[in-house]
């Protein structure tokens, strides 16, 4: 039976099949959605992990317990996981073990364009790329048996676009796997100096046969065509390059690490040159470069763009096959992303703004509060940095004496387990002054809804306990802790700078769910009095998508509005009021003391 | 080979239309390729998937000039997305529009004006509709995207049988009735 998967999907299913049992993941766009369907599948147990270092030391865990395990992650959290990514190499696998790393060339979702194919050479595991879901499925599936018979994890390297088109996949059925029985080995598991020395001599005699493996491997194959140029793919660069080049000769790799150096001098051997194509680094050409040394002629990034992502048109008009369109150039009003109408975060950046705050932001919705009008972010650089780099500022700040600059670092929930926590002891320990606001909207919002530590559900929605930020950050040592209310402008405000001016490090927890959350309500709006509005902008201040401003006048799209009341507040001229009709104030939605979000939901 | 694009606005229900068209062309024997991107947020951004069906479909995108059709949802993303259709290929328009942010704000004007010249000096088989008119007629606004979807259909001219079985498939059971008929509708939707 085929169906219309998503590469996310199939990656899933293939696991599936495979008789996987154990899978960690922290959610990352575009890996999320693997997870999801994994935790479908009644005989795989699931977890949301705090973070990606946690995921794949769990799951490696769960493979020392003879469990065929997987862990997926976009690009950059493999780099939270690197420290135990690198030793699971030289432990290698009881149970079979999946690594799914999902990149993002041209960051349609990410703050970096990082080529995941390097990890694979530096920690010495093999790399699989399908390009299509069917291969994602498939080899997926397959990677168990490689994973066991060769004593490694796999590194399975998705992109945006595998992972999120969806093409037809042939279905399989699951094959059970019992798991492996336990048994002590310390010289495998326990990376003593003594122990690893002996494992990395295992590890380079491991690549010398996957390498051999990899001439063999059905994925990596010759499609002789014309023989002028013959062209090198891996991934969903393959694709397009088929599409681009019907007619050519191509050597299509899937198991892409180590390379298959005989499938390669055969096509060389049959090609007048050799073209590579690849997304983003030249990683496979420089390769083949140095394997085949002279002996062929080979390009690749001479003709093929470094940044972005690829298609058709873009390889026909590198090999001069089409000239580059010439589309007139139009600056269209673009639609930035936003805060949603009701949001609160907005309430926090409207405020930080007031305070001319110096803001260090971090990763999830709420860095849209870098976006105008709000404008009142100044840096984002990774999970978890809002906190040490508002430290780091505040000690220069310090140093340098004079009026005391105030730094305040602004997290979610969900980045505050997953790597806030460690920042936040780290600045009480070395006597930091910073505020700390962390955003509890009670879920993990921008991967679009996933359970997290602090919303007492598991994946399959067990329940489960439910960590409290607010004892936990005292717990840290922070004594200034103020829990409150977004929606209340004006204690928010007080709060705020008020924790701002002590010469202590403070933490404002503002709590409310995510206006998403609250799928089956309908919500009234607020209105504006055309009379008595002045026109003097301050609502539209606030960002609000559901605010805009027509013929000197704000207006309010009632559609879009949750009436959260911010603009109402706010209003000098009392121009904003509650409509009456169309249901209840999202205000009011939520009890803020007893937190019945479950009542809501029913 | 064939390639269709259907763009619009978050929330516009542009996902579940191209999910149906992509069941319906698998279920006429396709082999097919979906690939969307949309914006960060789960609302208010500009959405953008492309279809691609025939024998052997190797590429899930395309690059400019390569689009058989586009649907349009909304006004200005017709204009956003006409670097992708082919030349002559065929333009269906949603006569609606959805300010974006910079707009809203005052900080940048809508191109209303422009937008058909635009397109008509890209091809000439344009049709636009009021599809909101349409699905208020029929008392749920939430079916624009269904009756969008009947518009597309009569292009394809593919077995029609097909599109309702597929339909009932992925919509709410409760609101079945008025999609389909949502459906039909635009099937039936004389060119102007």
């Amino acid at each position: 039976m085929k169906e219309l998967l998503s590469g996310n999907e199939a990656i899933a299913r293939g696991a599936w099949e495979a008789g996987l049992h154990f899978a960690a993941a922290y959610p990352g766009t575009p890996s999320t959605e693997i997870m999801e369907n994994l935790s479908r599948y009644k005989e795989v147990f699931c977890e949301w992990s705090t973070n990606e270092k946690v995921a794949l030391e769990v799951a490696l865990g769960a493979t020392f317990a003879g469990a065929r395990a997987i862990v997926s992650q976009k690009h950059v959290g493999l780099n939270v996981a690197a420290d135990p990514f690198f030793s699971a190499s030289y432990i290698g696998v009881t149970g079979g073990f999946v690594i799914v790393t999902a990149d993002d060339p041209g960051m349609h979702s990410s703050q970096n364009e990082q080529d995941n194919r390097h990890y694979a050479r530096a920690a010495r595991m093999p790399l699989m790329e399908p390009s299509d879901s069917q291969e994602a499925k498939e080899f997926t599936r397959m990677a168990y048996d490689i994973s066991e018979k060769f004593d490694t994890p796999i590194l399975m390297r998705m992109t945006t676009r595998t992972s999120h088109s969806k093409s037809l996949v042939e279905l399989g059925e699951r094959k059970e796997v019992p798991i492996v029985p336990y048994q002590k080995d310390t010289l495998k598991r326990l990376l003593l100096p003594g122990h690893a020395r002996k494992r990395h001599v295992f590890v380079e005699k491991r690549m010398e046969d996957l390498a051999e493996f990899s001439n063999t491997f059905p994925g990596n194959f010759i499609h002789w065509g014309d023989r002028e140029i013959g062209y090198i793919a891996s991934g969903i660069s393959y694709q397009y390059a088929r599409e681009a080049f019907p007619e050519a000769s191509f050597l299509k790799i899937s198991f892409s690490y180590p390379l298959p150096e005989k499938l390669i001098r055969e096509f060389a051997a049959g090609v007048k040159k050799i073209v590579v194509i690849e997304e983003n680094d030249p990683i496979m050409e420089t390769e083949i470069k140095a394997m085949l040394c002279g002996q062929a002629e080979v390009h690749g990034k001479d003709l093929i763009p470094r940044q972005g992502e690829l298609n058709p048109n873009i390889l026909r008009e590198s090999m001069g096959l089409s000239s580059k369109s010439v589309a007139p150039q139009t600056s269209l009003p673009p639609r930035p992303p936003a805060l949603c109408a009701g949001c609160p975060h907005t309430s926090v950046f409207y405020t930080l703004h007031q305070l001319k705050a110096i803001v260090t932001g971090d990763i999830g919705c709420y860095t849209l509060g870098a976006m105008a009008p709000l404008s009142s972010i100044d840096t984002t650089v990774d999970m978890g940095a809002s906190i040490s780099n508002a430290h780091g500022m505040d000690i220069t700040f310090r140093l340098l004496g004079g009026e005391r600059k105030k730094v305040v670092g602004v997290i979610g929930d969900s980045t505050f387990f997953h790597s806030g926590i460690t920042s936040l002891i780290d600045m009480v320990y070395n006597r930091g002054m910073s505020t700390v606001v962390i955003l509890d909207n009670r879920i993990t919002a921008m991967t679009g809804h996933q359970q997290n530590p602090g919303t007492g559900l598991t994946i399959k929605g067990d329940p489960t306990v439910q960590v409290d930020i607010e004892a936990l950050v005292k717990a840290c040592g922070v004594k200034d802790v103020h829990v409150v209310d977004p929606y209340d402008l004006k204690n928010l405000k007080k709060v705020i700078s008020e924790a701002m001016d002590r010469e202590e490090p403070s933490v404002v927890i503002t709590k409310r769910p995510c206006v998403l959350l609250f799928k089956k309500s309908k919500w009234t709006s607020c209105k504006v009095d055309r009379d008595l509005c002045i026109g003097c902008k301050i609502c539209v201040q606030l960002g609000c998508p559901a605010i805009s401003f027509k013929e000197k006048k704000s207006s309010i799209d009632p559609m879009l509005c949750t009436a959260c009341g911010l603009c109402a507040d706010l209003c000098p001229k009392k121009a904003i009021s509650l409509s009456q009709e169309g249901g209840r104030a999202i205000r009011e939605a939520w009890d803020f003391e007893t937190k019945s979000m479950k009542k809501e939901e029913a | 080979m064939k390639t269709i694009i259907i763009c619009g606005v978050g929330g516009q229900g542009i996902i579940l239309a191209s999910d149906i068209l992509s069941d319906v062309l698998m279920e006429a024997g396709f082999d097919v390729k979906k690939s969307e991107v949309h914006g960060m947020s789960q609302r208010g951004g500009d959405v953008i998937t492309t279809i691609r069906y025939g024998e052997k479909i190797y590429s899930p995108i395309v690059g400019e000039d390569s689009a058989d059709l586009i649907l349009a949802f909304e006004k200005l993303e017709a204009l956003r997305t006409l670097k992708y259709l082919r030349k002559d290929g065929t333009m269906l328009i949603n006569d609606y529009r959805w300010d974006p942010i910079p707009v809203a704000t005052g900080t940048m004007e809508y191109p209303e004006e422009e937008i058909l010249p635009k397109i008509r000096e890209k091809t000439k088989h344009i049709q636009t509709v009021d599809a909101l008119a349409k699905a208020k007629e029929l008392g749920n606004i939430k079916v624009v995207n269904l009756y969008l979807l009947g518009l597309l259909a009569k292009e394809l001219g593919l077995e029609k049988s097909l599109w309702a079985a597929m339909i009932s498939r992925r919509v709410p059971p409760k609101a079945k009735e008025v999609n389909l008929k949502a459906f039909d509708q635009g099937y039936g939707e004389v060119r102007s």
